[in-house]
């Protein structure tokens, strides 16, 4: 379980993330969205220990993130983050093998070479695995960090808009490997997302952030409403269920 | 926020610092004397033949380098950049070593003209560089112009050891106002009439320096634009280099903290920046004539000193949010 | 969701320990040339002579090899270099404050020992005020370090010429001397102290290497695997400083060098990991430096332009990964 009590970012006195407090639950997929500036990149950030927070904790499992070395949160968390960019010559399997870093700092066993296979083959890369990853497409290099991040085997992973690279056929391809992280995998999967209709179809539960502060939390049927959609992005839609799934219509 | 009597009071302490140095030097001046007339013969010629000069010589070019500061500021769109530290000056001086190597006896005016075209050569290359290169934050812009600086550095000092004029070029690489006589300083003028021009020009560099394809829609000519910018900057640091030396920061930290105030309108901000620049410059030189008085401490290592200083404060002042 | 258009690619064909392999014998060469070649007279004179100043080029080599690398992978940028973040100016300087206080004699009979280790210690010092400030204080960019490091540069150099001119002409020679040592005129004296920092340096350094190959891939990531990413940084600038004093006070300030060593080694090394490319670039500065030296010395008969000659090469690389677009 992670927990977030009064989570809080301020840049010169103007506040980022204002006193978040809400539990993520365990198993199962939490999308995060909400306007532009809402804090949601932010706030994911800071859970992972990536950016310090201006007042509040946050608590995986028990620990505290700004206290807790280093190499045990990595066992329990990973986060991807948008721009990943980095000059040196990688081929797809090195990077993945980075995943087992807070294991075994370096130097790879048997078994690591195990969970790289592992990872390698859940994102469909066997073919690519020994390319450099300044040769791929973006998409392609996208799924080589993902890979990084599911073999770093955590409980719980973070992907702030993960799709932002990606066409239609990859995007839906990652969120569905996203849902099969959760069922197959059994992780805890927190996704930033900028697309509605995505959290709609893929997420159990929806966390909807307006200005630094939660709006709105729940399961997507609750959250995906005209009135409340309207009440945060402040543009009028309207919700259809097609096939089972809630969509919403927002573009005339 | 600029107050109605803030240029004719910088005005005055410009004034009041020019008369300063007018006084100031190793023989003795009784300036209110000499004014009635009276004074010897000696001193009249101290007066005119180096105070003056010198004092002149202060105003313009601190004037002038400033100016070229900001303009290369508005080229670049980067606020910690000036002809110093992207390589200008130092392919000037390149510029000029080549005149001393080829032609040691070309006139004043084809050496300040072949270094202006080296530092014109070394400019545009430092702004195809920054086109060239997809960069992050804002300070990478002058750290690749530092480097380029020390990389023409290099080469200049490959050439100066080959042609044995170390000596030489280690004599202008500080710059250095004890040198300014009569007859020998008269160029500044030109540098001066090149920021005349580009006070004229303000606006429509001020568009330029929104960028290409912004200035472009709003029917600016920006390459002429851009290119009568790097003439400009190249003709200054030209004649400053022949003339004095170098005198590092002077027009990076001028327009920066002129910039604090009164924003980065550069019709309005220009005169501020020119009465700066000569007030520092001045303020230095002085300061330089005194603290180890009677020797003289050149005003490129006072500026070393002071510059680096006020660029470091300029730095790190930035909010943790910018860096 | 397998790419159906990709074809399988072996794995690397190329050794990177075949790499470092052929680097060393090349190196092996060159050493057994600069000692026998021209060689006149007193076998053990000439032995003690050409190898203390191969001794010397060797550690020079090795330290600005091995911080240029590590600084490249902390900052993440392969055109920034240890040397322009002031510490050779630093140095200088410190000689300098030296002279000033105690007259220049005084300083010229202190063991050169104590004070090689005093500058360093000081310097590091320093070093770690300066950056350990910058670091901890809200987050920074690195690009502000470095810049802050490069007009630190220009401070301490200024000021430098300040004291010079301060302090009386007769004491000015020592100063000139102490500052312009290039690679003919290497500090001998201290070369048993630099070899005792640099072995210190690379058992560090050794066990840090995974460490520095998960910094490669960026902060982010790296504090995601569980880096101690602060503590990571600062220890390798602490190393950086170390190796950079020790360069410094056997030949001088060498800005260019490092870049040029440690992009080739990039270039020709086969493999990401530290383990290798740090090998690689000690070598590739080793064959630079002694193969260049005897190029002076036998070919062309120049004595004391090495360094200049280098920092041109280096230059030129300069300009060309920037065309290249590497910069980031």
């Amino acid at each position: 379980m992670i927990k977030l009590n009064q989570v809080t970012k301020t840049y010169d006195g103007t506040p980022v993330v204002d006193s978040v407090s809400l539990d993520l639950p365990r198993q199962g997929l939490t999308a995060i969205i909400g306007p532009n500036g809402a804090g949601k990149s932010t706030l994911l950030s800071m859970v992972a220990r990536l950016l310090p927070m201006s007042a509040g904790t946050v608590t995986v499992d028990g620990l505290d993130v700004t206290k807790t070395p280093g190499d045990t949160l990595a066992k329990k968390l990973a986060i991807l983050r948008q721009d990943n960019h980095t000059s040196a010559r990688l081929t797809v399997r090195d990077l993945v093998g980075f995943g087992r870093f807070p294991h075994s700092k370096g130097r790879l066993t048997s078994a690591d070479a195990e969970k790289i296979d592992e990872a390698i083959a859940f994102l469909g890369l066997d073919a690519l695995q020994h390319r450099f990853i300044d040769e791929l497409s973006g998409g392609q290099r996208q799924r080589a960090y993902v890979a990084m991040v599911l073999c770093q085997d955590t409980e719980f992973v973070l992907l702030d808009e993960p799709l932002n690279s990606l066409d239609m056929k990859h995007a839906v391809g990652m969120m569905k490997l996203m849902r099969r992280a959760v069922t197959e995998l059994g992780k805890t999967v927190v996704v930033v997302l900028h697309d509605i209709n995505f959290a709609s179809c893929y997420a159990d539960h929806i966390l909807l952030m307006q200005d630094g502060r939660l709006a709105h939390a729940g399961p997507p049927v609750d959250v995906i409403t005209p009135e409340i959609i309207k009440s945060v992005y402040d543009i009028d839609i309207a919700v259809h269920s097609i096939a089972g799934q809630l969509i919403s219509v927002y573009y005339a | 926020m600029t107050h109605r009597f803030a240029i004719p009071a910088a005005l005055l302490l410009v004034v009041l610092l020019a008369c300063a140095s007018l006084t100031i030097g190793v023989s003795d001046l009784d300036l209110t004397a000499l004014l009635r007339g009276g004074g010897t013969d000696r001193q009249t010629l101290i007066l005119f033949a180096s105070r003056i000069p010198r004092t002149i010589a202060l105003i313009l070019s601190g004037a002038s380098m400033a100016i070229a500061g900001l303009l290369l500021q508005m080229l670049a769109r980067n606020r910690f950049v000036e002809p110093s530290t992207v390589g200008t000056i130092e392919s000037a001086s390149l510029g000029l070593l080549a005149t001393l190597v080829f032609w040691p006896a070309a006139p004043v005016m084809v050496k300040m003209g072949i270094a202006a075209l080296f530092a014109l050569g070394g400019t545009t290359l430092f702004l195809r560089i920054l086109s060239l290169i997809k960069w992050r934050d804002v300070l990478i812009v002058p750290l690749v112009g530092l480097m380029l600086s020390g990389v023409i550095e290099s080469i200049t000092d490959f050439f100066a050891y080959r042609f044995e004029l170390l000596q030489a070029l280690a004599n202008w690489r500080t710059g250095d106002f004890s040198g300014v006589l009569r007859g020998r300083y008269e160029l500044l003028w030109l540098s001066f009439a090149m920021a005349l021009i580009t006070y004229v020009a303000a606006d429509r560099f001020t568009v330029a320096g929104l960028g290409e394809s912004f200035a472009t829609n709003l029917g600016l000519a920006y390459r002429r634009i851009l290119a009568l910018g790097l003439t400009i900057i190249a003709i200054v640091s030209a004649i400053v280099v022949v003339s004095v030396g170098m005198v590092p920061f002077l027009g990076l930290v001028v327009p920066n903290v002129v910039r604090m105030a009164v924003g980065d309108n550069m019709r309005r901000g220009l005169p501020y920046v020119a009465l700066l620049g000569a007030g520092l410059v001045l303020v230095s030189d002085i300061a330089g004539r005194l603290i180890r008085f009677p020797y003289e401490i050149p005003i490129g290592t006072v500026m070393g000193v002071l510059g680096s200083v006020i660029f470091l404060y300029l730095l790190l002042k930035r909010t943790p949010a910018n860096a | 969701m397998p790419d159906a258009l990709a074809a399988p690619v072996p794995a690397p064909l190329r050794n990177p320990t075949i790499v470092i392999a052929v680097l060393a014998a090349v190196t092996g060469l060159l050493i057994l040339g600069f000692m026998t070649i021209g060689a006149r007279g007193d076998w053990s004179f000439i032995l003690a002579f050409r190898g203390r100043k191969l001794f010397a080029l060797l550690l020079v080599g090795y330290a600005v090899a091995l911080s240029t690398v590590i600084f490249q992978t902390i900052t993440q940028n392969r055109i920034l270099t240890p040397a322009i973040m002031g510490f050779d100016a630093l140095f200088v300087l410190l000689q300098s404050v030296l002279v000033f206080l105690f007259g220049g004699l005084a300083v010229l009979t202190f063991n050169a020992q104590a004070m090689f280790a005093i500058e360093t210690l000081v310097m590091s010092a320093f070093a770690a005020l300066i950056y350990g400030f910058l670091f901890f204080g809200a987050r920074r960019s690195l690009h502000l370090v470095m810049l802050v490091g490069i007009v630190l540069g220009t401070l301490f150099r200024s000021l430098t010429d300040f004291l010079v001119r301060l302090i009386d002409p007769n004491e000015f020679a020592t100063l000139q001397d102490m500052f312009y040592a290039g690679f003919n005129a290497v500090e001998t004296d201290i070369l048993g102290l630099c070899c005792i920092v640099l072995l210190t340096a690379s058992l560090v350094a050794w066990r840090k290497f995974p460490v520095w190959d998960v910094l490669a891939i960026g902060r982010d990531s790296a504090v995601n695997l569980g880096v101690a990413y602060h503590r990571e940084v600062l220890i390798a600038l602490a190393l950086v400083t170390l190796l950079v004093s020790t360069s410094t006070a056997l030949v001088g300030p060498v800005t260019f060098f490092g870049l040029l060593v440690a992009n080739l080694a990039y270039l020709i090394t086969p493999s990401h990991k530290h383990i290798h490319i740090v090998p690689v670039a000690a070598l590739i500065a080793a064959i630079c430096l002694i193969g260049g030296q005897m190029l002076l010395e036998r070919v062309f008969a120049f004595n004391t332009s090495l360094s200049i000659i280098i920092e041109f090469a280096g230059g030129i690389v300069f300009i060309l990964l920037l065309l290249r677009g590497k910069a980031r």
